[in-house]
């Protein structure tokens, strides 16, 4: 039986049952690993014999009958900006290339009965949409393997398209969960902000940067934010609010739901067969019972430049902290100390990082502060009351997740100076609301994803609307 | 005010970040061209707009000040570059005299 092509509900049902054992399913997986990834790039570091570890004493604890988490011996995998305790923790940069953390991420402790098969290719600090930024190599989209698997959290999403992982962990700060998912044909759920603590995940963005669960199904990702969700002292932006049951009401159906269709979303330049899936689904959402109705997001076409000074002015100050004193790399040959910093940093960092850092100061620095960053964060606060509006009107939006289908490797230089490719996605992040995105079928080949956003904390809605949409699309097969 | 590459260089110094001339080159186009996109802000009147800090209202929490066990020294240093007596050791800092 080709388990490694299931998706956890099930296998978690057929281990419960001890109809397959965790080692049996983490063998098949690394399997696919030692098949595909030589070709596709989506870890940087595997981690076979401890997968097999925590396998086998999953097993165990099952053979005697202790109680296991409901995920329990599904083989998971971890992008590579979240913490494992003496396991290497790359960033995918220079930087960071032989950094072993002396602590778990609370979300790494959290699913720590979950054989961990790898650390996953990212875009170098999460900073990037297509995992070609990487200091070790790009990843490629298991649809296409010319095309790129989307970014940040292209590993990720790759890992668990190709049954290289059955799930997987991200982080979204500006839509690094939600593209990737869309680009490679599985779930990707970017949840409130402060629904999941970050502690040990390595910050780019604060004020939005989130870990959320790729899967194979929506059911897979209700399942998983069940077990990463919840306040946590570590990370003073975790939220107190108590966390839902999603999956209780997951398959109640959309009858009677109000689904908001923001109306400058479609105005965007969006690919003609992105366009086309997005109507699909709209009709099958109605089709399901709900109705579509337009709203307005009138301050959307701002989103991104508030993200742009946003997300630097924050990350610049974040990675201050790779200083080559305490961890990482460090410049060999200094005369003195401000020149080791200097050289460290800039041998240690990529274009992109080094880009954003500049950006980042610049736009917090003495004289333009007033000028870029406060006035960013005005404009943010317009976006996000955008969102209220419009949720007075309905339960839940539905969005393109991408303007545009999976691009070639390469290709993004063509890109630059595009500076609305994240439209879709970034302004769920400015905002703080959850976000999935779900694949809606293929389009010449590639897959097509669409995004569902909440109100705060209400990922209950989304999951439920996204769990609708899947049984009218179906889940994507395993590549 | 507009970025060049003096800017650029200055700011590089700012946030302790060796450029080579041909990367200054670069991220002085790439800048200021975001800049110039990020202009259309200006366009929008944000008279009495509160700044958005946190995109979730959060409240300060208080906690019991409680003794807990920390990273050891040994955990503390095992990943630095170089390390000495139990320290950080980083280059010169003060001239000789």
């Amino acid at each position: 039986m080709e388990l490694y092509r299931k998706p956890a509900h099930e296998l978690s049902k057929l281990l419960a049952k001890k109809e397959i054992s965790a080692r049996e399913l983490t063998g098949q997986v690394l399997e696919q690993i030692e098949l595909k990834d030589k070709e596709l790039g989506a870890f940087i570091t595997v981690t076979a014999e401890k997968a097999l570890e925590t396998a086998r004493e999953v097993d165990e604890k099952r053979a005697k009958g202790e109680e296991l988490p409901l995920l329990a011996g599904i083989p998971l995998a971890l992008k590579d900006n979240i913490c494992t305790k003496g396991l290497r923790t790359t960033c995918a940069s220079k930087m960071l290339e032989n950094y072993q953390p002396p602590y778990s991420a609370t979300v790494v402790e959290k699913l720590s009965q979950l054989p961990l098969v790898g650390k996953t290719n990212l875009d170098e600090f999460a900073m990037g949409a297509s995992t070609e930024t990487s200091f070790f190599k790009p990843t490629r989209n298991p649809w296409d393997r010319e095309r790129v698997a989307g970014g940040s959290s292209g590993g990720s999403a790759a890992a668990v398209a190709a049954g290289e992982a059955v799930v997987a962990l991200g982080t979204d700060t500006g839509g690094s969960i939600r593209q990737p998912a869309a680009f490679c044909g599985v779930v990707g759920l970017k949840p409130t902000y402060g629904r999941v603590s970050r502690y040990g995940a390595v910050a780019f963005a604060s004020s939005m940067d989130q870990i959320g669960p790729i899967t194979r199904s929506v059911e897979d990702a209700a399942l998983m934010l069940q077990e990463i969700a919840g306040e946590d002292p570590r990370d003073a932006a975790s939220s107190r609010e108590p966390v839902a049951d999603y999956t209780s009401g997951l398959k109640q159906g959309v009858a009677g739901m109000k689904i908001g269709i923001p109306k400058e979303y479609l105005a965007l330049d969006l690919d003609p067969s992105v366009r086309q899936r997005f109507d699909e689904a709209c009709k099958a959402l109605e089709d399901a019972g709900a109705s579509c109705i337009e709203v307005s997001l009138p301050h959307t076409e701002y989103a991104a430049a508030v993200y742009y000074i946003v997300a630097c002015g924050e990350a610049s100050s974040n990675l201050a902290r790779f200083d080559g004193v305490r961890f990482g790399y460090r410049a060999p040959d200094s005369p003195d100390t401000t020149t080791m910093y200097s050289n460290t940093r800039g041998e240690g960092f990529g274009f992109e990082v080094k880009k954003r850092i500049l950006l980042g100061t610049f736009a917090l620095s003495s004289g333009q502060y007033d000028l870029y960053y406060s006035k960013a964060q005005k404009v943010r606060r317009l976006v996000a009351d955008d969102f209220k509006n419009a949720f007075t009107k309905c339960d839940c939006l539905l969005a393109p997740t991408t303007t545009m289908l999976p691009f070639k490797i390469g290709e993004i230089e063509s890109l630059s100076g595009q500076y609305e490719l994240d439209l879709c996605t970034i302004p769920a992040n400015l905002a703080g609301l959850p976000a999935l995105s779900v694949p809606v079928g293929l389009s010449q080949g590639l897959p097509v994803g669409v995004q569902l956003v909440g109100k705060h904390f209400d990922e209950e809605t989304i999951l439920k609307v996204g769990w609708a949409l899947e049984q009218c699309f179906g889940p994507m097969e395993v590549k | 005010m507009s970025i060049n590459r003096e800017v650029v260089e200055h700011v590089a110094k700012l946030a302790k970040l060796a450029i080579s001339e041909e990367e200054a080159e670069q991220f002085t186009n790439e800048i200021a061209g975001i800049l110039a996109y990020a202009e259309k802000l200006n366009a929008l009147d944000t008279t009495g707009v509160d700044p958005l800090i946190s995109p979730v209202p959060m409240q300060a929490v208080l906690r019991d000040d409680i003794v807990e066990e920390n990273l050891s020294q040994q955990e503390a240093l095992a990943a630095a570059p170089e390390v000495q007596d139990g320290m950080f050791k980083v280059p010169r800092i003060i001239e000789e005299e």
